[in-house]
């Protein structure tokens, strides 16, 4: 089994078993931490033992065991304890019974994701619980101290466990709100949904891969989904395109240069799959409508062209849905395409201005159509901008470079 | 809350504030990066730092006075400057510290500023 292999495996059966504990216990941090105890013991009894036939079965027996000393040591009231382990006793029949347990992670996800959540919270909350992420890494890809972090998703937990958050798939006729904040929290892992204006590369994050993962979990174990496919195809959309984001040179390359033999055909073929799966349900949401848009520059791959009015069109209607800042820089990005950088300038000019003093590809957009039309002045002002707002040191040479010398 | 980010650079960062090839993308990222700070209104300080070798440490010892060439510790990597920054919380901070420069070669280190 390869190193990446084992990787996954390993993040599948943690989330799985945190999953399957929390829901019984409903206590995460306890079901973690009797899952991390369990996997101690793991590591010193295998090497000896061998490893059993069953790992999971193992790993939930020695984890329950923990779980119902701690609540005994917790003092919770005998009928709680017993009570859990009544509930426990009955779960792990079932899963001997079945050589499964169930596969309890889609209710961990409403949980972590629960209206009751701080919605700053979601994101590290479902990469700790259902991946098994460590704060350092959450910390680093969301640009927050590792132990604000972890004080953070310790109140969290304890949030869940006092205020009895109920671990369920919600109902058909409250799902479609409460699986929002699920995907939004995925998306968020996944990066900046601006990759191609602001040029970050969504890896240097690290948490591209972690998201598709998770994407794919919730339309695997929800499927007929139409956002969920419609975010997993977004993903797949920006991934595809990931080593095209860098010349051999470790420059950076805007969207519309991209070398298109560089896209990932695999990805690219998936994600219009999904995407034209979840528009035949004919209902249409703001990952659907960010997939079309991306759909609409993939197909410059077989046409050679991009279709920008489409692509306005798009942002129209995702403007509608949520006048976010990004979503109408981007709108003044496909305006100025079509129709010219005058038209693309106005559409920027109606931008609330607070928004965008700290806002790089505002900055950055304004500085190209400023040259296009010769303003070199404010071009060269607004170029600087941008490039102070930059992260990347690729984005910063690449700006400073189209920058006119005045 | 005032915070300090401290900017640490490697020889290599040094070097290139007067390298031919290097110093304009040197100089021209650190003036955009202050000019960013300055127009978001964020901005409350700060200094850059000629090189290390210019430094002199100063130690008093049992009423004894030890003058030293170079920087207080040595080290692969130098102060070469710091912001002092005005923003509502670390988050802010550290999203402004990224921005820096010197984050994508050396590191920045980011510390509130005690009230005085």
């Amino acid at each position: 089994m390869s190193h990446e292999a084992a990787e996954l495996a390993a993040r599948a059966s943690y989330g799985k078993l945190v999953a399957y504990l929390a829901t019984w216990s409903r206590d995460v941090a306890a079901a973690e931490d009797a899952l991390g105890d369990a996997f101690l013991e793991a590591v010193d009894t295998w090497p000896r033992t061998g490893v059993p036939g069953r790992p999971e079965a193992w790993l939930l027996t020695v984890a329950r065991r923990r779980l119902i000393d701690g609540a005994r040591h917790a003092k919770v009231e005998d009928v709680a304890a017993a009570a859990l382990r009544l509930v426990m006793d009955r779960a792990e029949h079932e899963a001997s019974a079945k050589n499964v347990f169930p596969d309890e992670r889609l209710k961990l996800l409403f949980v972590c994701a629960h209206p009751a959540i701080d919605p700053a919270a979601r994101t590290p909350l479902m990469l700790q619980t259902v991946l098994g992420l460590d704060a350092a890494r959450i910390a680093s890809a969301f640009l927050v101290s590792p132990a604000a972090i972890g004080q953070q998703l310790v109140r969290v937990k304890a949030k869940i466990r006092d205020a009895g958050i109920v671990f369920e798939v919600p109902g058909r006729d409250e799902l479609p709100s409460r699986l929002e904040p699920v995907l939004e929290a995925i998306y968020a892992a996944y990066g900046s949904g601006w990759e191609d204006v602001a040029g970050a590369d969504p890896r240097r994050q690290g948490l591209a891969e972690e998201a598709i993962w998770l994407g794919r979990l919730v339309t695997r174990l929800l499927p007929d989904e139409p956002e969920a496919e419609g975010l997993v195809a977004l993903m797949l959309h920006c991934e595809a395109r990931r080593e095209a984001r860098r010349d051999s040179d470790g420059n950076y390359v805007p969207l519309t240069m991209q070398d298109v033999s560089r896209w990932s055909r695999t990805m690219l073929e998936e994600a219009e799959a999904r995407l034209s799966a979840a528009s035949s349900a004919n209902t249409p949401g703001r990952f659907q409508l960010e997939a079309a848009i991306q759909s609409v520059h993939a197909r410059r791959a077989a046409t050679g062209r991009t279709d920008w009015e489409a692509i306005a069109l798009l942002y129209e209607g995702l403007i509608r849905l949520a006048p976010t800042v990004g979503a109408r820089v981007g709108q003044a990005a496909a305006l100025a395409e079509a129709r010219g950088a005058q038209a693309g300038l106005e559409a920027l000019g109606a931008i609330p201005p607070e928004t965008i003093s700290a806002y790089q590809p505002y900055w950055a957009l304004s500085a190209h159509l400023l040259k296009g039309l010769g303003r070199n002045t404010e071009a060269a002002a607004a170029y600087a901008r941008a490039i102070g707002l930059s992260t990347d040191s690729a984005l910063r040479r690449f700006l400073a470079a189209q920058s006119p010398t005045i | 809350m005032k915070y300090t980010i401290v900017v640490y650079e490697s020889e290599s960062d040094f070097s290139a504030r007067a390298d031919a090839k290097r110093k304009d993308a040197y100089w021209g990222a650190y003036k955009a990066y202050t000019q960013a700070l300055t127009e978001a209104g964020v901005m409350a300080g700060g200094a850059g730092l000629q090189p290390p070798p210019t430094g002199t440490t100063v130690r008093q010892r049992n009423g004894k006075r030890q003058v030293q060439d170079g920087p207080f510790a040595e080290a692969k990597e130098q102060v070469g400057g710091f912001y002092v920054i005005d923003v509502p919380n670390l988050d802010k901070a550290l999203e402004w510290a990224a921005r820096c420069p010197a984050a994508s070669s050396a590191g920045v280190e980011v510390r509130p500023n005690l009230s005085m």
